[in-house]
């Protein structure tokens, strides 16, 4: 793919012009219906979720927002859920399953927010729910990091059949500058632990947690948003329409599977 | 009363400490072994170390329920000689090659005596035979790794197959950041291990102690069918300096407690130390629809 440091690729998915989920809905689905609220609480605008169509295929999505401006940052909460947007998510996820439809899952948060109201309402137990719902859900899931992938607010959009990611996105437990933080003390050594951290597409499909990677637009997806939207598209057709062919019962298998086998440990008594 | 308070530190350091004395009037208040008194980290009150551990751990003054190893857990818990414990010689690997985990891992093994942070196997609590998993704050503050995520992972599985119910105690500062994704990861790989034997109709005793927070606040221990918590203890999703940061001004004391998630609807209830393994067995009773139900019964307290 391409050899770019993880820094050099941060700094890509960082640029302000990078898009948005909200660029490539109109580039790559014909209609797109958003629907809000989680019935519980409210509505969270760090999460958007609908019914949109695929070369005429209905499928649900939900995604992360992320804004390009003050104003859009201010409304997405710089794409930091509250548990109410976790929930919306669940709510869409269930409805997309009793009407067959596939769900499209994009990641781009820094992870969930991290506030009061966030606790007092739950913002642990509404991601350990997502995690655990969607492995129940009986419809296929693919989930598409878009830009960063942040930790727990990501993993709540990141159970899933396929796992794909763009060229230069990253996902991680935590943050580079967090990382620093708690390493050296110092976030401003962030370019140090970016490279530590192992969070490139590649670095992902090495350890297996992802299953392929999508092509940008030379130079980052802000170049050239609808050849990317054209790439990211026709990835979604292949895979949906591969997804589609398996039983329901062989899906959740896999899906159980597919994240079951990760993890690296020594397993005897003599390594110790 | 205070006078009472010294005359009885000076006592004890005269009898029981064998040490020798530090000399040297600079150092003279640091002749008071650090294993003599238990200082509460939520009340600040000082207390004698064997009052403290007659009191199985818990603040004297303000009824925090301190941490306890996973061993001491055990005997607290499991009824004696039941245990058998599972997987004991998964340990972690470096798959991310980070600078000086396997040195942690070491000296993590030195300090707990353990060799991750999460000890699992089967005993009986009065006779209920049940899978039990309880975590190790002491090595490397309970965070959740490979290890970690693949035996509760195995226990669960474990539980499933033998139609048993799991009672987990949890105790972490959440994902192991030395592992990286592949700890983000553990979160969904143990969630679905409760999903499944969720599926399969049988019980989750989920046990919150101190600390827990982060990536297993965010997965198994709030999928619990039953959420316990011990009072006074830590219980949330994000560090609470991360917050005051965020918000720019200090949080009050009870901010993250068990009572405030308890009063915020996330746990079911809260349970003393001293009553803990009694209300256990009687929610496993309350399960338990095999014809030997008899055997072990005890006495409400």
């Amino acid at each position: 793919m391409n050899d770019l440091s993880s820094w050099a690729k941060i700094n890509i998915i960082r640029e302000k012009d990078r898009p948005t989920i909200k660029d490539y809905i109109h580039l790559m689905f014909d209609m797109y219906y958003e629907f809000h609220g989680d019935r519980y609480f409210g509505d969270d605008l760090a999460i958007t979720g609908g019914i949109a169509k695929l070369d005429g295929m209905p499928v649900t999505i939900i995604s992360n927002v992320k804004g390009k401006n003050i104003e859009e940052n201010k409304q997405s909460n710089f794409g930091m859920a509250h548990p109410e947007g976790y929930r919306k998510a669940l709510r869409l996820a269930k409805q997309a399953e009793k009407f067959k439809r596939p769900i499209i899952c994009f990641i781009d948060t820094p992870g969930a927010f991290c506030g009061v109201e966030a606790e007092q309402r739950g913002q642990g137990e509404a991601i350990a729910r997502n995690i655990m719902s969607f492995f129940n859900l009986k419809t296929p899931i693919i989930s598409v990091v878009l830009g960063e992938g942040g930790s727990g607010g990501a993993l709540a959009l990141g159970v899933c059949d396929r796992l794909a990611m763009l060229e230069n996105t990253v996902y991680s437990v935590i943050s580079p500058r967090g990382c620093a933080t708690i390493l050296w003390k110092d976030p401003s050594k962030e370019k140090k632990a970016a490279d530590i951290m192992k969070i490139t597409a590649e670095d992902l499909i090495s350890f297996k947690i992802a299953d392929n990677i999508i092509k940008e637009s030379f130079g980052g997806a802000h170049k050239d948003p609808e050849k990317t939207a054209c790439n990211l598209k026709e990835y979604l057709n292949k895979t949906i329409s591969e997804l589609l062919e398996k039983d329901i019962e062989t899906l959740l298998i896999n899906r159980y599977n597919k994240f079951r086998k990760i993890g690296e440990f020594f397993e005897d008594k003599s390594s110790l | 009363m205070l006078d009472d308070f010294f005359n009885s530190i000076k006592s004890r350091i005269d009898y029981d400490n064998k040490s020798k004395p530090v000399k040297g009037k600079k150092n003279r208040k640091m002749a008071i072994p650090p294993d003599l008194l238990f200082k509460c980290p939520r009340c600040q009150e000082l207390t004698f170390m064997d009052e403290f551990e007659k009191n199985q751990k818990v603040c004297i003054e303000c009824n925090y329920h301190s941490r306890l190893s996973s061993k001491e857990r055990i005997n607290m818990i499991i009824d004696e000689g039941t245990f058998i414990e599972y997987d004991e010689y998964l340990s972690s690997k470096n798959p991310l090659n980070f600078p000086d985990y396997d040195k942690k891992i070491e000296q993590a093994k030195l300090t707990s005596s353990e060799n991750d942070a999460v000890k699992t196997g089967e005993g009986e609590i009065f006779s209920k035979l049940s899978v039990i998993i309880i975590m190790e704050s002491n090595f490397m503050m309970g965070s959740m790794g490979s290890v970690v995520g693949e035996k509760i992972s195995r226990a669960f599985e474990n539980a499933i197959e033998k139609k048993l119910s799991v009672v987990l105690f949890s105790a972490s500062g959440g994902a192991r950041m030395q592992e990286g994704i592949i700890s983000l990861m553990q979160m969904a790989k143990t969630s679905a291990a409760v999903s499944k034997h969720n599926d399969a109709g049988l019980l989750y005793i989920s046990v919150m102690t101190d600390p827990t927070t982060g990536g297993v606040t965010a997965s198994f221990a709030s999928l619990g069918d039953i959420i316990i918590a011990e009072p006074k203890i830590l219980i949330g999703f994000a560090g609470r300096r991360v917050i005051e940061g965020t918000i720019k001004q200090k949080l009050p004391d009870d901010f993250q407690t068990a009572e405030f998630m308890l009063e915020h609807g996330f746990v079911d209830m809260i349970v003393d130390r001293v009553n803990m393994k009694n209300t256990l067995y009687n929610i496993l009773d309350l399960h338990d629809f095999s014809e030997d139900t008899d055997e072990g019964k005890l006495n409400n307290e």
